[in-house]
């Protein structure tokens, strides 16, 4: 609790900056591309919101598996901070897209494997947030979800490949690999800078929400705690 | 057979008992008691293996024959068929024994969703016989029985405990049960929160 | 373990069981589809398939909150815990029940209930063999989703909400199956991913639901 509440205001800031420069950077200062016009800067906020929406649930599915190794409540309660944080990502992933698929492909959803999966991934997090909801002792909650969050990520994985099999789909391709650091030839670098710092933007956006969240989760257990001791006295 | 040692059991996250300490040898009948939300029953579920103790150690056997509030019978079955069902999970004895023991037999063909109350109860402790487990753990086993069944099953308990067998009983009515030890639970009754630890911190 | 799945089975097809509940929803569906629809012929076929076996799943789905729901609340899964057979041993039993007393029946009347939207023969019978190879998958999926929300009062939603998304992949590689075959087009590679989905849930999940089963009766 102690690091976490120093280093918040400095996470957040950063998070801001680079949001800011990156999108403001990406939205003004490059230029339109070739084939899609400038609808291809809505890039900006689409993929990294997009990787937050997957990095979100693999928080979700390491937290879920510390909590049940090591008992840390902390872990738990920072899986059950990322989960709205990560549905919200994937909800703009999947507005995003929307959005850039009505000029691109004339429509705004194509059942496309890659829009399908975000779609599925969004009903996991549903499930997940409504088991918290809806047991009330936070243990038996705590490792329930836990449970879920780990057959729910196998089961995510091979939804994944299971759509890929259904549909090969409309959606470009990835066109963003850091694989070997040096970026392929596929995205020029004009759009490549902007694109890595929104990216970083997002990242400290998630880690900072993440931070109040479990902040936030881990006061409301103290408070209940206290809540008791008093009733009992 | 059964050894409990600084027990500390908890529901709903407040320690209820804390320092439980007691032994049980083969042959012996033990009986609980203390007022109602004491924690009885939670104690009894640590025993069973149903709830985890917050502390302390239970040595006890492999599998316990548990009954609680609910008799675990099903409607659709007759008396006979949920015996034979419990028998062949536990294989135990048959369920002969258990019908002479509770004097079922008259009933033994019926549906067990047509039995009043206590019958019910009656089944469901005869329920215990066909578990073939040396240790009993019953919670409240003379509830909705008349005098005539409380003796049947004083004398079951008798033919369990002089066959090698032990019981825990939880109770508030007098059993009169001349041979069972008595623990008052009330002297370990505790007042705490269990599982804060990790949240002990006061607020900054 | 086979005297709980012989009860499980004998329960249900016994008076209040809930037996033949499945086929008789899974039956209005089908009914129900071409009135949505329309009588044309040819696209009954084609939507065929996929209604069926969404059909069957959902015919799936509404029995599952009883795999565990009714030993819950009269104190059989209390003993059966403390039995000498594990919660993991208690899962399969029941889930082999459930995929008995509904997965197997629904397969048998799905090419059957095909007939009603002009499925050919041929297709029907690849739906058949598609659904008995992915309603194992079902009820072991489903009977894992019931035992976390075991303790849930009136938890029927929720437990299709959980449920739901965990059925995406059988569902997609079973339909696909049946669809590929109507079409005249190779299916063996759906039917054995759909059955690599049953194995693998068989394998994984009686740790993962006897684990939620201690945790829901501690």
């Amino acid at each position: 609790m102690g690091w976490s509440g120093r280093a918040l205001p400095w996470v957040a800031a950063a998070a801001g900056l680079s949001l800011c420069s990156g999108l403001i950077w990406g939205y003004f200062f490059t230029p339109d591309d070739i084939r899609q016009g400038s609808t291809v800067k809505i890039i900006y906020l689409h993929v990294p919101a997009a990787l937050m929406a997957i990095n979100g649930y693999l928080l979700m599915f390491v937290g879920a598996l510390v909590w049940l190794i090591r008992r840390q409540h902390v872990s738990v309660l920072a899986a059950k901070a990322a989960a709205p944080v990560g549905m919200v990502m994937t909800l703009i992933a999947l507005a995003t897209g929307a959005i850039w698929g009505q000029p691109m492909w004339g429509t705004y959803w194509v059942w496309d494997p890659r829009l399908t999966s975000f779609l599925i991934l969004f009903l996991f997090y549903l499930g997940y947030i409504a088991l918290w909801a809806a047991i009330e002792n936070e243990d038996t909650a705590a490792d329930l979800t836990s449970v879920l969050a780990l057959v729910g990520a196998v089961f995510a994985m091979l939804s994944r490949y299971a759509v890929l099999f259904w549909n090969q789909g409309l959606h470009q391709g990835t066109t963003v690999t850091m694989a070997d650091g040096a970026q392929q030839d596929n995205i020029s670098n004009v759009f490549f800078q902007p694109l890595l710092l929104s990216m970083a933007g997002f990242g400290l956006l998630f880690l900072t929400l993440l931070l109040i969240g479990t902040r936030t989760e881990v006061r409301s257990r103290r408070l209940k705690v206290l809540q008791a001791r008093e009733r009992m006295e | 057979m059964l050894h409990v040692s600084n027990l500390s059991v908890a529901r709903g996250g407040m320690t209820l008992l804390s320092g439980v300490d007691f032994a049980l040898n083969a042959g012996q009948i033990l009986v609980l008691r203390g007022a109602n939300g004491l924690g009885k029953t939670s104690l009894l579920r640590c025993i069973a293996g149903l709830q985890n103790p917050v502390d302390g150690q239970i040595t006890a056997p492999e599998t316990v024959a548990y009954s609680g509030h609910a008799d675990g019978l099903k409607g659709q079955m007759t008396v006979l068929e949920n015996l034979a069902f419990w028998s062949s999970i536990y294989h135990g004895p048959s369920p002969e024994v258990a019908l002479d023991a509770y004097e079922l037999h008259a009933l033994a063909d019926r549906p067990a969703a047509n039995l009043s109350a206590g019958q019910k109860r009656r089944l469901g402790l005869a329920r215990m016989q066909v578990s073939g487990c040396a240790l009993w753990v019953m919670d409240e086993p003379t509830v909705s029985l008349d005098a005539d069944n409380v003796a049947l099953f004083r004398a079951a308990l008798d033919r369990h405990v002089q066959s090698g067998g032990a019981a825990v009983i939880t109770t508030h009515i007098d059993l009169a049960i001349a041979s069972a030890k008595l623990l008052d639970l009330t002297r370990f009754k505790a007042r705490g929160l269990m599982g804060s630890t990790a949240f002990e911190e006061a607020l900054e | 373990m086979i005297q709980l799945f012989l009860r499980d089975v004998g329960l249900s097809v016994r008076s209040g069981g809930g037996f033949g509940l499945a086929l008789i929803f899974f039956l209005i569906v089908v009914t129900l589809i071409p009135l949505a629809l329309g009588p044309d012929q040819t696209a009954l076929a084609v939507v065929a398939p996929g209604v069926l076996w969404l059909g069957a799943l959902l015919a799936c789905l509404l029995s599952l909150d009883r795999i565990f729901g009714l030993d819950f609340e009269d104190g059989t899964l209390d003993l059966l815990v403390t039995s000498p057979l594990p919660p993991e041993a208690v899962y399969i039993a029941k889930a082999a029940a459930h995929w008995l007393t509904t997965g197997l029946p629904l397969a048998l009347a799905a090419p059957v209930l095909g007939v009603l939207l002009n499925l050919d023969f041929e297709t029907g019978k690849i739906l058949c063999l598609s659904l008995l190879l992915g309603t194992p998958a079902l009820s072991l999926i489903g009977a894992f989703g019931a035992s976390l929300t075991l303790g849930v009062k009136r938890g029927g939603l929720l437990l299709s909400l959980l449920v739901l998304p965990l059925y995406v992949p059988s569902l997609i590689f079973g339909a696909q199956a049946v669809r590929l075959a109507g079409q005249g087009l190779t299916y063996d590679e759906a039917l054995v991913l759909l059955s690599a989905i049953s194995l693998g849930a068989a394998a994984i999940l009686p740790f993962a639901s006897g684990a939620a089963l201690r945790i829901n009766l501690r």
